[in-house]
Protein backbone atom coordinates (compact mmCIF):
# COMPACT_ATOMS: atom_id res chain seq x y z
CA UNK A 1 0.00 0.00 0.00
CA UNK A 2 2.25 2.16 0.69
CA UNK A 3 5.99 0.93 0.25
CA UNK A 4 8.26 3.58 1.30
CA UNK A 5 11.71 2.80 1.18
CA UNK A 6 14.48 5.24 3.31
CA UNK A 7 17.61 6.29 0.34
CA UNK A 8 20.55 8.36 0.46
CA UNK A 9 20.67 11.73 -1.37
CA UNK A 10 23.65 11.20 -3.84
CA UNK A 11 23.31 14.47 -6.15
CA UNK A 12 20.99 17.38 -5.94
CA UNK A 13 19.36 18.06 -10.13
CA UNK A 14 17.00 20.41 -9.77
CA UNK A 15 16.66 22.81 -6.89
CA UNK A 16 13.51 25.28 -8.48
CA UNK A 17 11.07 24.90 -5.12
CA UNK A 18 8.30 22.71 -6.66
CA UNK A 19 10.27 20.97 -9.12
CA UNK A 20 13.24 19.78 -6.62
CA UNK A 21 15.27 16.82 -8.04
CA UNK A 22 17.79 14.99 -6.55
CA UNK A 23 19.84 11.49 -7.32
CA UNK A 24 18.96 8.98 -4.79
CA UNK A 25 20.57 5.77 -3.77
CA UNK A 26 18.96 2.85 -3.05
CA UNK A 27 21.45 0.20 -1.49
CA UNK A 28 22.97 0.78 -4.69
CA UNK A 29 20.27 1.19 -7.25
CA UNK A 30 19.84 5.39 -8.35
CA UNK A 31 16.55 6.70 -8.99
CA UNK A 32 15.41 10.35 -9.78
CA UNK A 33 13.23 11.48 -6.88
CA UNK A 34 11.26 14.60 -6.54
CA UNK A 35 12.62 16.17 -2.86
CA UNK A 36 10.01 19.13 -3.07
CA UNK A 37 8.84 18.16 0.68
CA UNK A 38 11.79 17.86 1.98
CA UNK A 39 13.97 21.10 1.20
CA UNK A 40 16.30 21.33 4.65
CA UNK A 41 17.78 17.86 3.05
CA UNK A 42 21.13 17.85 1.00
CA UNK A 43 23.42 15.43 -0.12
CA UNK A 44 24.27 12.74 1.56
CA UNK A 45 21.09 12.82 4.05
CA UNK A 46 18.38 10.10 4.25
CA UNK A 47 14.96 10.49 2.79
CA UNK A 48 12.00 7.81 2.83
CA UNK A 49 10.85 7.48 -0.70
CA UNK A 50 7.50 6.45 -1.91
CA UNK A 51 6.60 6.34 -5.85
CA UNK A 52 9.33 8.89 -6.66
CA UNK A 53 8.24 11.33 -3.98
CA UNK A 54 10.52 12.13 -0.50
CA UNK A 55 7.44 12.41 2.15
CA UNK A 56 10.14 12.52 5.12
CA UNK A 57 13.97 13.19 6.38
CA UNK A 58 14.70 9.96 7.92
CA UNK A 59 15.72 11.05 11.88
CA UNK A 60 18.79 8.97 12.49
CA UNK A 61 18.67 10.13 16.89
CA UNK A 62 15.37 8.42 16.76
CA UNK A 63 16.06 5.52 14.50
CA UNK A 64 18.86 4.24 17.40
CA UNK A 65 15.93 4.43 20.04
CA UNK A 66 14.20 0.91 19.60
CA UNK A 67 17.60 -0.32 19.48
CA UNK A 68 18.89 2.07 23.05
CA UNK A 69 16.13 0.74 25.02
CA UNK A 70 16.48 -2.93 24.06
CA UNK A 71 20.10 -2.91 25.43
CA UNK A 72 18.72 -1.25 28.78
CA UNK A 73 16.81 -4.06 29.34
CA UNK A 74 19.94 -5.61 29.33
CA UNK A 75 19.72 -8.94 27.80
CA UNK A 76 20.54 -7.94 24.36
CA UNK A 77 24.20 -9.17 24.85
CA UNK A 78 23.38 -12.35 26.35
CA UNK A 79 21.42 -13.11 23.40
CA UNK A 80 23.87 -12.71 20.97
CA UNK A 81 26.18 -14.65 23.20
CA UNK A 82 27.47 -17.93 21.25
CA UNK A 83 25.81 -20.76 23.13
CA UNK A 84 28.82 -22.86 24.90
CA UNK A 85 29.65 -25.78 22.45
CA UNK B 1 20.25 -0.97 3.08
CA UNK B 2 21.01 1.32 6.18
CA UNK B 3 17.70 1.73 7.99
CA UNK B 4 16.75 -1.41 7.44
CA UNK B 5 19.03 -4.36 7.49
CA UNK B 6 19.48 -3.04 11.48
CA UNK B 7 15.49 -3.94 11.81
CA UNK B 8 15.88 -7.83 11.07
CA UNK B 9 18.37 -7.95 13.80
CA UNK B 10 17.27 -11.53 14.87
CA UNK B 11 18.72 -10.68 18.78
CA UNK B 12 16.51 -7.93 18.72
CA UNK B 13 13.07 -9.29 17.62
CA UNK B 14 13.77 -12.26 20.29
CA UNK B 15 14.39 -9.59 23.14
CA UNK B 16 10.78 -8.16 22.12
CA UNK B 17 9.29 -11.52 21.80
CA UNK B 18 10.51 -12.28 25.56
CA UNK B 19 9.43 -8.84 26.67
CA UNK B 20 6.07 -9.72 25.05
CA UNK B 21 5.57 -13.06 26.97
CA UNK B 22 7.07 -11.23 30.31
CA UNK B 23 4.13 -8.58 29.54
CA UNK B 24 1.20 -10.44 28.24
CA UNK B 25 -1.84 -12.13 30.93
CA UNK B 26 -4.80 -12.53 29.02
CA UNK B 27 -5.66 -12.55 25.34
CA UNK B 28 -5.81 -9.26 23.03
CA UNK B 29 -7.10 -9.14 19.19
CA UNK B 30 -4.44 -6.51 17.49
CA UNK B 31 -5.58 -4.83 14.08
CA UNK B 32 -2.28 -3.93 11.54
CA UNK B 33 -4.06 -1.32 9.30
CA UNK B 34 -1.52 -1.41 6.54
CA UNK B 35 -1.29 -4.02 3.91
CA UNK B 36 2.70 -3.43 3.85
CA UNK B 37 2.68 -4.87 7.69
CA UNK B 38 0.24 -7.68 6.86
CA UNK B 39 2.98 -8.74 3.83
CA UNK B 40 5.80 -8.16 6.34
CA UNK B 41 3.89 -10.18 9.26
CA UNK B 42 2.96 -13.15 7.23
CA UNK B 43 5.85 -13.17 4.80
CA UNK B 44 8.36 -12.86 8.24
CA UNK B 45 6.04 -15.23 10.16
CA UNK B 46 6.30 -12.74 12.89
CA UNK B 47 2.67 -13.63 13.99
CA UNK B 48 4.17 -17.13 14.43
CA UNK B 49 6.23 -15.64 17.43
CA UNK B 50 3.45 -14.29 19.55
CA UNK B 51 2.75 -15.50 22.38
CA UNK B 52 -0.71 -17.62 21.91
CA UNK B 53 -2.70 -14.74 23.74
CA UNK B 54 -2.16 -12.14 21.19
CA UNK B 55 -3.93 -12.31 17.76
CA UNK B 56 -3.31 -10.05 14.79
CA UNK B 57 -6.15 -9.38 12.61
CA UNK B 58 -5.48 -7.75 8.89
CA UNK B 59 -7.07 -4.32 8.36
CA UNK B 60 -8.43 -2.10 5.10
CA UNK B 61 -5.08 -0.96 4.65
CA UNK B 62 -4.32 -1.96 0.71
CA UNK B 63 -5.73 0.74 -1.98
CA UNK B 64 -5.86 -1.82 -4.14
CA UNK B 65 -8.09 -3.63 -2.37
CA UNK B 66 -10.61 -1.01 -1.51
CA UNK B 67 -10.92 0.44 -4.60
CA UNK B 68 -14.76 -0.38 -6.04
CA UNK B 69 -15.29 -2.44 -9.03
CA UNK B 70 -17.20 0.94 -10.82
CA UNK B 71 -13.95 2.45 -10.75
CA UNK B 72 -11.55 -0.33 -12.15
CA UNK B 73 -14.42 -0.51 -14.69
CA UNK B 74 -14.02 2.73 -15.51
CA UNK B 75 -9.96 2.65 -16.18
CA UNK B 76 -11.28 0.02 -18.44
CA UNK B 77 -13.49 2.49 -20.19
CA UNK B 78 -10.31 4.96 -20.51
CA UNK B 79 -7.65 2.63 -21.25
CA UNK B 80 -9.74 1.46 -24.49
CA UNK B 81 -10.50 4.55 -25.90
CA UNK B 82 -7.83 5.12 -28.71
CA UNK B 83 -6.53 8.66 -27.88
CA UNK B 84 -5.76 7.84 -24.18
CA UNK B 85 -2.31 6.28 -22.36
CA UNK B 86 -3.40 5.20 -19.42
CA UNK B 87 -0.26 4.93 -17.05
CA UNK B 88 -0.93 2.92 -13.29
CA UNK B 89 0.96 1.34 -10.71
CA UNK B 90 1.68 -1.71 -11.29
CA UNK B 91 -0.45 -3.61 -9.05
CA UNK B 92 -3.53 -1.73 -10.18
CA UNK B 93 -3.46 -3.70 -13.69
CA UNK B 94 -4.38 -7.33 -12.47
CA UNK B 95 -7.39 -6.25 -10.60
CA UNK B 96 -10.90 -7.63 -11.85
CA UNK B 97 -13.20 -5.24 -12.91
CA UNK B 98 -16.69 -6.79 -13.69
CA UNK B 99 -15.54 -7.87 -17.00
CA UNK B 100 -11.99 -8.26 -17.40
CA UNK B 101 -8.66 -6.49 -16.19
CA UNK B 102 -6.47 -3.73 -17.54
CA UNK B 103 -4.07 -6.07 -18.52
CA UNK B 104 -6.48 -7.73 -20.90
CA UNK B 105 -7.48 -4.24 -22.18
CA UNK B 106 -3.51 -4.35 -23.06
CA UNK B 107 -3.58 -7.24 -24.73
CA UNK B 108 -6.45 -5.93 -27.03
CA UNK B 109 -4.13 -3.27 -28.17
CA UNK B 110 -4.86 -0.74 -25.30
CA UNK B 111 -2.32 1.56 -24.28
CA UNK B 112 -1.66 0.84 -20.63
CA UNK B 113 1.63 1.34 -19.11
CA UNK B 114 3.03 1.26 -15.68
CA UNK B 115 4.77 3.76 -14.31
CA UNK B 116 5.99 3.87 -11.02
CA UNK B 117 5.40 7.03 -10.39
CA UNK B 118 2.80 9.86 -11.04
CA UNK B 119 5.71 12.10 -12.43
CA UNK B 120 6.48 9.64 -14.83
CA UNK B 121 3.13 9.90 -16.19
CA UNK B 122 3.94 13.53 -16.59
CA UNK B 123 6.49 13.09 -18.50
CA UNK B 124 5.02 10.58 -20.64
CA UNK B 125 2.09 13.73 -20.85
CA UNK B 126 4.62 16.28 -22.13
CA UNK B 127 6.61 13.54 -24.83
CA UNK B 128 2.88 12.71 -26.18
CA UNK B 129 1.05 15.99 -27.05
CA UNK B 130 -1.31 14.55 -29.62
CA UNK B 131 -2.49 11.57 -26.72
CA UNK B 132 -4.53 11.95 -23.26
CA UNK B 133 -2.23 10.57 -20.66
CA UNK B 134 -4.25 9.51 -17.76
CA UNK B 135 -2.93 8.36 -14.51
CA UNK B 136 -4.76 5.58 -12.23
CA UNK B 137 -4.05 7.88 -8.58
CA UNK B 138 -4.49 5.22 -6.32
CA UNK B 139 -3.68 4.97 -2.61
CA UNK B 140 -4.03 6.16 0.95
CA UNK B 141 -2.76 9.69 2.19
CA UNK B 142 1.11 8.08 1.58
CA UNK B 143 0.52 8.66 -1.88
CA UNK B 144 -1.50 11.99 -2.08
CA UNK B 145 1.34 13.96 -2.25
CA UNK B 146 2.89 12.36 -5.27
CA UNK B 147 -0.25 12.39 -6.93
CA UNK B 148 -1.48 16.15 -5.80
CA UNK B 149 2.37 16.98 -6.92
CA UNK B 150 1.36 15.56 -10.75
CA UNK B 151 -1.33 17.90 -11.01
CA UNK B 152 0.16 20.78 -9.51
CA UNK B 153 2.51 20.71 -11.84
CA UNK B 154 0.74 19.67 -14.64
CA UNK B 155 -1.59 23.22 -13.49
CA UNK B 156 1.73 24.88 -13.27
CA UNK B 157 3.30 24.31 -16.75
CA UNK B 158 -0.63 24.20 -18.55
CA UNK B 159 -0.29 20.74 -19.86
CA UNK B 160 -3.55 20.16 -21.35
CA UNK B 161 -3.67 16.51 -22.41
CA UNK B 162 -3.07 14.83 -18.54
CA UNK B 163 -5.94 13.95 -15.80
CA UNK B 164 -5.80 11.60 -12.59
CA UNK B 165 -8.97 9.02 -12.23
CA UNK B 166 -8.85 9.35 -8.65
CA UNK B 167 -9.52 6.84 -5.94
CA UNK B 168 -8.34 8.02 -3.04
CA UNK B 169 -9.00 7.08 0.74
CA UNK B 170 -7.86 7.94 3.95
CA UNK B 171 -7.61 5.76 7.25
CA UNK B 172 -9.03 7.22 10.21
CA UNK B 173 -12.47 7.01 8.96
CA UNK B 174 -12.01 3.56 8.04
CA UNK B 175 -10.52 2.74 11.35
CA UNK B 176 -13.66 4.33 12.75
CA UNK B 177 -16.10 2.25 10.68
CA UNK B 178 -14.24 -0.98 11.75
CA UNK B 179 -14.07 0.27 15.53
CA UNK B 180 -18.27 1.38 15.07
CA UNK B 181 -18.36 -1.91 13.70
CA UNK B 182 -21.08 -3.84 15.85
CA UNK B 183 -19.29 -7.28 16.14
CA UNK B 184 -16.37 -5.38 16.31
CA UNK B 185 -13.13 -7.51 18.18
CA UNK B 186 -10.25 -4.89 17.51
CA UNK B 187 -8.57 -3.75 21.15
CA UNK B 188 -5.43 -1.91 19.69
CA UNK B 189 -4.02 -1.00 16.42
CA UNK B 190 -0.92 -0.93 14.86
CA UNK B 191 -1.50 2.22 12.51
CA UNK B 192 0.20 2.60 9.06
CA UNK B 193 3.43 4.26 9.35
CA UNK B 194 3.98 5.81 6.31
CA UNK B 195 0.58 7.62 6.09
CA UNK B 196 1.20 9.07 9.40
CA UNK B 197 5.29 10.32 8.17
CA UNK B 198 3.09 12.31 5.47
CA UNK B 199 -0.29 13.41 8.03
CA UNK B 200 1.44 13.29 11.03
CA UNK B 201 -0.28 11.46 14.35
CA UNK B 202 -3.06 14.11 15.37
CA UNK B 203 -6.05 12.22 13.77
CA UNK B 204 -5.87 9.72 16.05
CA UNK B 205 -6.00 11.11 19.43
CA UNK B 206 -10.17 11.37 19.51
CA UNK B 207 -10.01 7.71 17.99
CA UNK B 208 -8.01 6.25 20.89
CA UNK B 209 -9.98 8.16 23.34
CA UNK B 210 -13.72 7.62 22.13
CA UNK B 211 -13.08 3.95 21.86
CA UNK B 212 -10.71 3.21 24.38
CA UNK B 213 -7.83 1.18 22.14
CA UNK B 214 -4.27 1.97 21.48
CA UNK B 215 -2.80 3.23 18.89
CA UNK B 216 0.70 2.91 18.16
CA UNK B 217 2.31 4.27 14.72
CA UNK B 218 4.29 1.45 13.70
CA UNK B 219 6.95 0.60 11.23
CA UNK B 220 7.40 -2.19 8.55
CA UNK B 221 10.06 -4.14 9.85
CA UNK B 222 10.42 -7.24 12.15
CA UNK B 223 11.71 -5.19 14.97
CA UNK B 224 9.39 -2.29 14.26
CA UNK B 225 5.77 -4.63 14.07
CA UNK B 226 6.99 -6.75 16.94
CA UNK B 227 8.12 -3.27 19.68
CA UNK B 228 4.62 -1.92 17.73
CA UNK B 229 2.71 -5.15 19.53
CA UNK B 230 4.82 -4.64 22.67
CA UNK B 231 4.07 -1.12 22.86
CA UNK B 232 0.37 -1.87 22.03
CA UNK B 233 0.09 -4.66 24.49
CA UNK B 234 1.96 -2.68 27.41
CA UNK B 235 -0.45 0.12 27.30
CA UNK B 236 -3.82 -2.93 26.65
CA UNK B 237 -2.47 -4.57 30.58
CA UNK B 238 -2.16 -1.08 32.18
CA UNK B 239 -5.32 0.24 30.59
CA UNK B 240 -4.27 2.59 28.87
CA UNK B 241 -5.31 4.39 25.57
CA UNK B 242 -2.67 6.65 23.73
CA UNK B 243 -1.29 7.16 20.61
CA UNK B 244 2.02 6.43 20.96
CA UNK B 245 4.39 6.91 17.80
CA UNK B 246 6.96 3.51 17.43
CA UNK B 247 8.12 4.50 14.01
CA UNK B 248 9.80 7.93 15.46
CA UNK B 249 12.88 8.12 12.94
CA UNK B 250 9.97 8.43 9.80
CA UNK B 251 7.42 9.70 11.59
CA UNK B 252 6.86 13.57 13.12
CA UNK B 253 3.88 14.51 15.60
CA UNK B 254 2.96 16.98 12.82
CA UNK B 255 4.15 14.92 10.26
CA UNK B 256 5.04 16.42 6.83
CA UNK B 257 3.78 20.11 7.08
CA UNK B 258 4.87 21.20 2.75
CA UNK B 259 3.32 17.84 2.06
CA UNK B 260 -0.21 18.40 3.87
CA UNK B 261 -0.33 21.86 2.37
CA UNK B 262 0.19 19.92 -1.60
CA UNK B 263 -2.48 17.83 -0.65
CA UNK B 264 -4.81 20.40 0.52
CA UNK B 265 -3.94 22.34 -2.08
CA UNK B 266 -5.13 20.15 -4.80
CA UNK B 267 -7.44 17.90 -3.12
CA UNK B 268 -10.52 17.91 -0.76
CA UNK B 269 -12.34 15.11 1.53
CA UNK B 270 -14.76 13.59 0.23
CA UNK B 271 -17.29 10.64 1.10
CA UNK B 272 -16.15 7.40 -0.92
CA UNK B 273 -17.07 4.12 -1.48
CA UNK B 274 -15.02 0.65 0.00
CA UNK B 275 -15.22 -2.27 -1.75
CA UNK B 276 -16.66 -5.05 0.61
CA UNK B 277 -16.86 -1.76 2.66
CA UNK B 278 -20.13 0.34 1.27
CA UNK B 279 -19.43 4.24 1.46
CA UNK B 280 -18.22 5.46 4.71
CA UNK B 281 -18.71 9.38 4.77
CA UNK B 282 -15.38 12.10 4.57
CA UNK B 283 -13.52 9.20 3.98
CA UNK B 284 -11.64 9.83 0.22
CA UNK B 285 -10.24 12.41 -1.52
CA UNK B 286 -11.34 14.32 -4.98
CA UNK B 287 -9.88 16.96 -6.83
CA UNK B 288 -10.81 20.75 -6.16
CA UNK B 289 -13.10 22.49 -8.01
CA UNK B 290 -9.83 24.62 -9.07
CA UNK B 291 -7.95 21.83 -10.46
CA UNK B 292 -11.72 19.59 -11.93
CA UNK B 293 -9.91 19.97 -15.36
CA UNK B 294 -7.08 17.48 -14.19
CA UNK B 295 -10.32 14.29 -13.10
CA UNK B 296 -10.16 12.12 -15.77
CA UNK B 297 -13.78 10.96 -14.45
CA UNK B 298 -15.22 14.68 -15.66
CA UNK B 299 -13.14 14.84 -18.32
CA UNK B 300 -14.18 11.35 -19.86
CA UNK B 301 -17.96 12.20 -18.68
CA UNK B 302 -17.54 8.65 -16.88
CA UNK B 303 -20.43 7.23 -14.98
CA UNK B 304 -20.26 5.98 -11.82
CA UNK B 305 -22.97 3.54 -10.77
CA UNK B 306 -21.88 1.45 -8.39
CA UNK B 307 -21.47 -2.30 -9.25
CA UNK B 308 -21.92 -5.13 -7.04
CA UNK B 309 -19.25 -7.76 -5.85
CA UNK B 310 -18.64 -10.91 -7.03
CA UNK B 311 -21.18 -13.00 -4.41
CA UNK B 312 -18.48 -15.36 -3.91
CA UNK B 313 -15.46 -13.13 -2.77
CA UNK B 314 -15.57 -12.49 1.25
CA UNK B 315 -12.56 -9.78 0.92
CA UNK B 316 -14.56 -7.27 2.53
CA UNK B 317 -14.98 -9.61 5.81
CA UNK B 318 -11.41 -10.20 5.34
CA UNK B 319 -10.25 -6.27 5.21
CA UNK B 320 -12.41 -6.22 8.23
CA UNK B 321 -10.22 -8.39 10.51
CA UNK B 322 -13.39 -10.33 10.85
CA UNK B 323 -12.54 -13.23 8.45
CA UNK B 324 -9.04 -14.95 7.73
CA UNK B 325 -7.94 -16.13 4.19
CA UNK B 326 -8.12 -19.43 4.97
CA UNK B 327 -11.76 -19.19 6.28
CA UNK B 328 -12.33 -18.80 2.67
CA UNK B 329 -14.16 -21.37 1.00
CA UNK B 330 -12.73 -20.38 -2.40
CA UNK B 331 -8.51 -19.54 -0.63
CA UNK B 332 -6.16 -21.12 -2.79
CA UNK B 333 -8.61 -22.96 -4.83
CA UNK B 334 -10.94 -21.29 -7.22
CA UNK B 335 -9.50 -17.94 -6.07
CA UNK B 336 -5.33 -17.55 -6.63
CA UNK B 337 -3.25 -15.22 -8.18
CA UNK B 338 -3.58 -16.35 -11.39
CA UNK B 339 -7.31 -16.48 -11.15
CA UNK B 340 -8.13 -14.00 -8.48
CA UNK B 341 -11.60 -13.53 -7.21
CA UNK B 342 -11.36 -10.39 -5.06
CA UNK B 343 -8.78 -7.27 -4.92
CA UNK B 344 -7.40 -9.13 -1.72
CA UNK B 345 -5.95 -12.32 -3.60
CA UNK B 346 -4.61 -9.79 -6.53
CA UNK B 347 -2.86 -7.12 -4.62
CA UNK B 348 0.45 -7.97 -3.42
CA UNK B 349 -0.42 -6.32 0.27
CA UNK B 350 -3.66 -7.97 0.37
CA UNK B 351 -4.21 -10.38 2.95
CA UNK B 352 -5.28 -13.38 0.77
CA UNK B 353 -2.06 -12.65 -1.89
CA UNK B 354 0.24 -12.96 1.60
CA UNK B 355 -1.26 -15.93 3.03
CA UNK B 356 -1.44 -17.82 -0.41
CA UNK B 357 2.37 -16.90 -1.10
CA UNK B 358 4.16 -17.50 2.42
CA UNK B 359 1.25 -20.15 4.46
CA UNK B 360 -0.30 -22.11 1.21
CA UNK B 361 0.88 -25.17 2.88
CA UNK B 362 -1.11 -24.33 5.87
CA UNK B 363 -4.36 -24.18 3.48
CA UNK B 364 -2.89 -27.98 2.28
CA UNK B 365 -2.72 -29.44 5.71
CA UNK B 366 -5.83 -27.38 6.98
CA UNK B 367 -8.08 -29.32 4.31
CA UNK B 368 -5.66 -32.44 3.64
Amino acid sequence: MCLAVPGRIVELTDTDPVTRTGRVSFGGIVRSVNLSCVPEAGVDDYVIVHVGFAISQLDEAEAERVFTYLEQLGELDEIRQPSPA
Amino acid sequence: MKYIDEYHDAAAVHKLVAALRATVTQPWTIMEVCGGQTHAIVKYGLDELLPPEITLVHGPGCPVCVTPVEIIDQAITLAQRPEVIFCSFGDMLRVPGSAQDLLAVKAAGGDVRMCYSPLDALTIARDHPDREVVFFAVGFETTAPANAMAVYQAARSGLTNFSILVSHVLVPPAMEAVLSAPHNRVQGFLAAGHVCTVMGIDAYHPLATRYGVPIVVTGFEPVDILDGVFCCVRQLETGRAEVENQYARAVRTEGNPRARQLIADVFEVQPRRWRGMGEIPASGLGLRPAYARFDAATRFALDALPVADSGECISGLILQGLKKPHECPAFATRCTPEHPLGATMVSSEGACAAYYRYRARHAEDASS
